[in-house]
């Protein structure tokens, strides 16, 4: 019940975000209008970071405790994480193009090492595929994680490391919050957006994570049902060739 | 308001894509549910 809140409080959150980002806060003097888009591609942004962290860190976890729940929290994170990295790059791309004139490009560190990022989480939930047995995939995955996980600080400092194209942070620290390098009716739309993202986040990792429990009983109940099965195989052949003797 | 199909395509795929995820997600989450012999809110908020 209290995850239906939940979803409930996200929905509401995210459309009264949304409208408030469209229509009621004015457009950018210098990026037009195009500049709303910046309202659903940061949050997304920072959900990447966030949920491929829980990812990390659950993988740690899981080596440390060897506890299945933690490798569920992981792929949820990992799942999720793909899902809100792609929306960082589609946003990101339909900005773009009005304002520096490309959709993309490769010359640009940003955008590179954020492409990198999704290929990594990308091949992070392939890689899961490859193996039956649940401990083997979950510490395999932790160890995925991890070296992908080295990408997260490279994509977020990048525009600090590196020249390109993308602009520096407009929040980058709790200093600049109390004074951004946008203006406050900006900022304030944007901070309700990344925390409606963030509820609408909870709400898609609880479920996610349900799903996981889900799966991995049905899993469990085949593997257990076929060694059943095969031993009662093994028991018949043996009271046949009894028989026979 | 100026660059109107950019904003729509932004905001179209990004929430559109979250809440096809999210039916997605809650569709797969029966289909597991009834597979794995859980009631439909078996642990949903004990887990």
């Amino acid at each position: 019940m209290k995850t239906r809140i939940l979803g409930v409080v996200a929905l509401v959150a995210v459309a009264a975000a949304s409208v408030n980002a469209l229509f009621i806060v004015p457009a950018d003097l210098n990026q037009g209008d195009a500049q709303r888009i910046m309202y659903v591609h940061v949050p997304s942004a920072w959900l990447a970071y966030l949920s491929f962290g829980v990812t990390a860190l659950a993988g740690v976890g899981y080596l440390w405790k060897r506890d299945l729940r933690l490798d569920h929290v992981a792929v949820s994170g990992a799942e999720i994480g793909v899902m809100f990295t792609a929306f960082a790059i589609w946003g990101g791309m339909m900005w773009g193009q009005p304002v520096w004139g490309v959709f993309w490009q490769w010359e640009d560190p940003r955008l590179t090492t954020t492409a990198l990022l999704l290929a990594l989480y990308v091949g992070y939930l392939l890689f899961r595929r490859l193996t039956d047995d649940p401990h083997r995939r979950a510490a395999r995955a932790a160890v995925v994680g991890l070296v992908a996980a080295v990408d997260i600080p490279i994509v977020h400092f990048s525009v600090e490391w590196w020249r390109g194209l993308h602009q520096g942070p407009t929040i980058g620290s709790p200093e600049r919050l109390l004074d951004p390098a946008a203006p406050m009716q900006f900022v304030t739309a944007l901070l309700a957006m990344v925390g409606s993202f963030t509820i609408a986040w909870a709400w898609l990792m609880i479920r996610r994570y349900q799903l996981a429990r889900a799966e991995w009983q049905i899993e469990d109940r085949a593997r257990r049902g076929s060694v059943a099965e095969a031993r009662q195989a093994a028991l018949a052949t043996r009271r046949a060739e009894e028989v026979a003797r | 308001m100026n660059d109107v199909w950019f904003i729509v395509a932004g905001y179209a795929v990004i929430l559109g894509g979250l809440a096809l995820y999210a039916a997605t997600l809650l569709r797969r989450l029966g289909v597991a549910r009834r597979e794995s012999g859980s009631p439909p809110d078996h642990g949903e908020d004990r887990e």
